[in-house]
């Protein structure tokens, strides 16, 4: 959300800005303020200022979301064996408590800062902007940001990553992003993870995993993955390396890349709302 | 429950622009909430008097507008209220829309009482 350039005037709240101005008297002479900014204005400061720090070092940042247990850390771990000689990959992991998951990372030869949030139930801007005086950017290609195991609240913070990563296990059921819409909703790729499992399990079905995510209007890649088996693994890796192309294209323009659907949304809206009050039949 | 972190941060903004314009006490804060921006408006409700105690805001009541979801359709151009886990056009049935609100996370206007 944007503060300065008008885009958070939406259909909804355009008058209340017509009516009157921004400042007026209440009848009793209190003072009324007009504000119209993102209630989490201040986390997305600070993401916008995480998101020129990695562009300015060229690192592509994933922002890994999913439930607790979904096998977010053994696809990172299947990934670093995998692309890890061609790539340099950096890791953050969130977590309530441990450094379990970044030492298991670390193992691997990559570094991996931990951020444990106490009862905090997802990561923020700040956290990721401390996690990364311990991370030396200049040396790394890729940036995964696992965050707090919670299909709810991670969501709802901008960390200035690049795009968002959603992991659904065969053994949480399909109808998921049904029932954890805002979550899913976000996701420039799902994995339907622990595939390899789904020859034992007759109640998941990837195609209505994919039609539940196509209902939140979302055209992201659906890819099945087994970290164990590596099943569906090339094509995950291959996803990272069209969007590693896409991010140098866009810092060769000097264009920013944000997630398809981002705390800026309302920019679309009000641009897609004019041109279709001009123009509506297309 | 981010609830709580969101509740904070609106209490941030309202002090700052209460100090800006030399105001003491916060009177009401309007804000503005769509069903997919992932905060649910009755946990905010609770979760606020938690943020605002001993702030200037201790007395202020939040009022919520929660706001409809309301797609267009790429396809046949119609604009649709819909449901948060279905946003698709109401009239021809296609996934593909582009969402015009429902995702609103905004802090809409604040009353502010002067008192010297």
């Amino acid at each position: 959300m944007c503060d300065s350039c008008g885009c958070n005037v939406t259909p909804g709240n355009k008058h209340l800005l017509e009516s009157n101005g921004k400042l007026s008297r209440t009848p009793d002479g209190k003072l009324a303020i007009t504000v119209l900014q993102g209630l989490l204005s201040e986390n997305d400061r600070q993401a916008q200022l995480n998101r020129e720090h990695f562009d300015r070092h060229r690192v592509l940042v994933i922002n890994m979301m999913s439930s607790p247990g979904s096998g977010k850390t053994a696809l990172l771990e299947a990934t670093i064996e995998a692309i890890g000689p061609e790539l340099n990959i950096g890791v953050i992991e969130g977590d309530l408590e441990t450094e379990r998951d970044a030492e298991r990372i670390r193992a691997k030869g990559v570094p991996a800062i931990q951020i444990t949030t106490g009862s905090a139930c997802h990561l923020d801007a700040h956290m990721v902007h401390n996690a990364l005086h311990q991370l030396d950017l200049g040396r790394l290609d890729l940036l995964f940001i696992e965050n707090v195991g919670n299909l709810v609240c991670p969501a709802s913070f901008d960390l200035g990553h690049h795009r968002n990563v959603t992991l659904l296990s065969v053994t949480e059921g399909d109808d998921k992003p049904a029932k954890y819409p805002v979550m899913f909703r976000a996701a420039d790729a799902m994995l339907i993870t622990k595939a390899d499992l789904l020859r034992v399990l007759d109640d998941f079905q990837s195609a209505a995993a994919e039609h539940y995510l196509r209902n939140l209007a979302n055209p992201a890649p659906v890819l099945e993955v087994s970290a164990k088996t590596r099943q569906g693994l090339t094509a995950w890796f291959g996803w990272l390396q069209q969007e590693l192309q896409r991010y140098h294209q866009y810092l060769a323009q000097g264009k920013p890349l944000y997630p398809r659907i981002q705390p800026q949304g309302q920019a679309a809206h009000a641009a897609v709302y004019v041109n279709h009050q001009l123009h509506p039949n297309g | 429950m981010h609830e709580l972190a969101v509740c904070q941060s609106i209490i941030d903004q309202v002090k700052r622009i209460a100090a800006e314009h030399q105001a003491r006490v916060v009177e009401k804060i309007y804000i503005q909430i769509g069903p997919l921006s992932g905060v649910e408006p009755d946990l905010l409700k609770s979760a606020f008097p938690m943020a605002s105690a001993n702030t200037a805001a201790a007395q202020a009541v939040l009022i919520i507008n929660r706001l409809p979801i309301r797609v267009l359709c790429n396809t046949c151009q119609a604009e649709s209220e819909t449901s948060v886990s279905r946003l698709v056009c109401g009239v021809c049935g296609n996934w593909q829309t582009t969402l015009l609100s429902g995702d609103e996370l905004l802090l809409e206007r604040v009353v502010l009482r002067s008192e010297h």
